[in-house]
């Protein structure tokens, strides 16, 4: 077992599985166009819990539950948990652990954050001496809209690039035992800031931090981006998406026949009234954990790289000017032939 | 690089998708407008019981602000803003709005840390700058026509 370096910032992993996943979801990621895919769908947002903050870990709970579950194993057999979610001091991650009582990492890189728990607990995994390891993120609509916008009955008119934060937490089972997704390599993202201050639109200040990521991701491991079924980055949505094809054309990297995004795949925007589509930590996670992982073990995809994106700002840096530095960490995953 | 930067926000301003100005002017117009008629027909309603037209403003606006706050507390009102934008948070249910969604928003967070230090967070600007400008037009009318 060993981690092995590739170019600049891909690490090759060896001997790390995907054993189980869990993806509960909000009601109205439940009424979206992929509804089927998940574990669980609440009837509304709050599920009886008293607060939205309590709701987002109970969220988070059920999914480690479904994943538990899913990998035939239990908390006792889980050497790790890493993960994180978009409330301050990441509330729902910490809280979370008085439950499972397991070792914890808590990580922060807003929607980035599951797959930068992915990438890490690959190398770790890798590197030995760990058998199983936890992964998550959460959101919630509300606790987000109530930190980072406005309470929630305010009346205001959002502009067509906002971003619908996601009801919804992902986790994954981890671990050296064979199972019936591996992770291929990680490339952990750096920061870029292109000069974006606009926390309405999101998706174009991450797009060149996407772009980042996948272009080092593949220069490091001698691809192109039709070795991938499919590229899904976190949660630019429908305009960050469009830009990003646009600057990565510019730049001479067609990405137009296998780029997707988690975001702009949950709702349906017309329908639905989500504007740019969803964002938050638990969206890719929940995404992946449910649909895209169920699409990979179906055979629809064959190898995946899916690029979460993390807008790092908080309200004070953009209510001073500040702005938003974007990071995107990408993971390649395969589904495991051998398995089955 | 900055010139990298600058292209870059160059390219994402020209793709921005459009807001549509114009559909939303017009909306804001009318719910403005009927919102204003709901206003003058309660009016209408406290001179018909006799009163003056000065006498009438002061329960005509309580009046609106109750009615703001019950479509509040309803779900309805940010429904209503979410079409019509200034013309459901201009008029004065748009105030009542402003105070009643963090009310019950942050009441998870107690009465007082809760509720009472955020009562004012959106409606707190408002306010500031509301009183200030009429500070400022109030001295203006005093300075030029001498009647305070």
């Amino acid at each position: 077992m060993a981690v092995r370096r590739r170019g600049a910032a891909t690490y090759e992993t060896d001997r790390v599985w995907i054993r189980g996943t869990g993806s509960v979801v909000g009601p109205k990621e439940g009424q979206g166009p992929l509804k089927d895919h998940f574990d669980r769908v609440w009837p509304d947002e709050q599920n009886g819990h008293p607060s939205w903050e309590k709701a987002e870990q109970a969220l988070l709970a059920e999914a480690y539950e479904e994943a538990l579950k899913k990998a035939e194993t239990a908390w006792n057999g889980i050497d790790m948990v890493i993960g994180g979610d978009l409330l301050d001091q990441i509330v729902t991650t910490n809280f979370s652990a008085r439950e499972h009582q397991r070792p914890l990492a808590g990580l922060f890189s807003a929607c980035a954050t599951f797959t930068e728990g992915l990438g890490l607990a690959s190398m770790l995994l890798s590197g030995g001496g760990l058998d199983q390891v936890m992964v998550s993120a959460a959101s919630h609509h509300q606790a987000a809209e109530r930190q980072f916008r406005f309470p929630l009955e305010l009346g205001y008119q959002r502009t067509p690039t906002a971003a619908w934060t996601a009801t919804a937490a992902g986790a994954v089972v981890m671990a050296t035992k064979p199972g019936p997704l591996r992770i291929e390599s990680v490339t952990l993202g750096r920061v870029v800031d292109m000069g974006g201050k606009d926390p309405n639109d999101m998706g174009s200040a991450m797009a060149p931090a996407a772009f980042d990521t996948i272009q080092q991701h593949l220069t490091d491991t001698g691809q192109s981006p039709e070795d991938f079924d499919a590229i899904f980055t976190g949660d630019l949505g429908d305009f960050g998406v469009k830009v990003l094809r646009r600057y990565a054309k510019d730049k001479h990297l067609d990405l137009s026949a296998v780029l997707d995004d988690c975001g702009r795949s949950l709702y349906d925007a017309q329908q639905q009234d989500t504007h740019n589509g969803g964002s938050g930590p638990g969206c890719s996670a929940s995404v992946f954990a449910g649909p895209l992982a169920r699409r990979l073990v179906q055979g629809d995809f064959r190898r995946l790289l899916l690029v979460a994106t993390g807008a790092l700002f908080s309200p004070t840096t953009y209510q001073q000017g500040e702005t938003i530095p974007c990071i995107a960490h990408a993971v390649a995953v395969v589904r495991e032939e051998a398995f089955r | 690089m900055d010139s990298d930067k600058q292209q870059y926000q160059q390219m994402t301003q020209e793709m921005m998708p459009k807001r549509p100005v114009l559909r939303n002017a017009v909306i804001a117009f009318v719910v403005g407008g009927l919102i204003c008629v709901v206003g003058q027909g309660v009016q209408g309603f406290f001179m018909h019981q006799g009163m003056t037209t000065k006498e009438a403003s002061a329960p005509t606006a309580v009046v609106m602000i109750g009615l703001g706050a019950l479509l509040t507390g309803l779900g309805w009102y940010d429904r209503i803003v979410k079409h019509s934008g200034m013309g459901g948070t201009l008029p004065i249910t748009g105030f009542a709005n402003s105070m009643v969604a963090p009310a019950m928003e942050f009441r998870t967070e107690g009465l007082v840390m809760g509720v009472g230090a955020r009562l004012f967070t959106v409606a707190g600007p408002v306010l500031v700058y509301g009183m200030t400008a009429a500070m400022v037009v109030g001295a203006l009318r005093w300075l030029i026509t001498g009647v305070a």
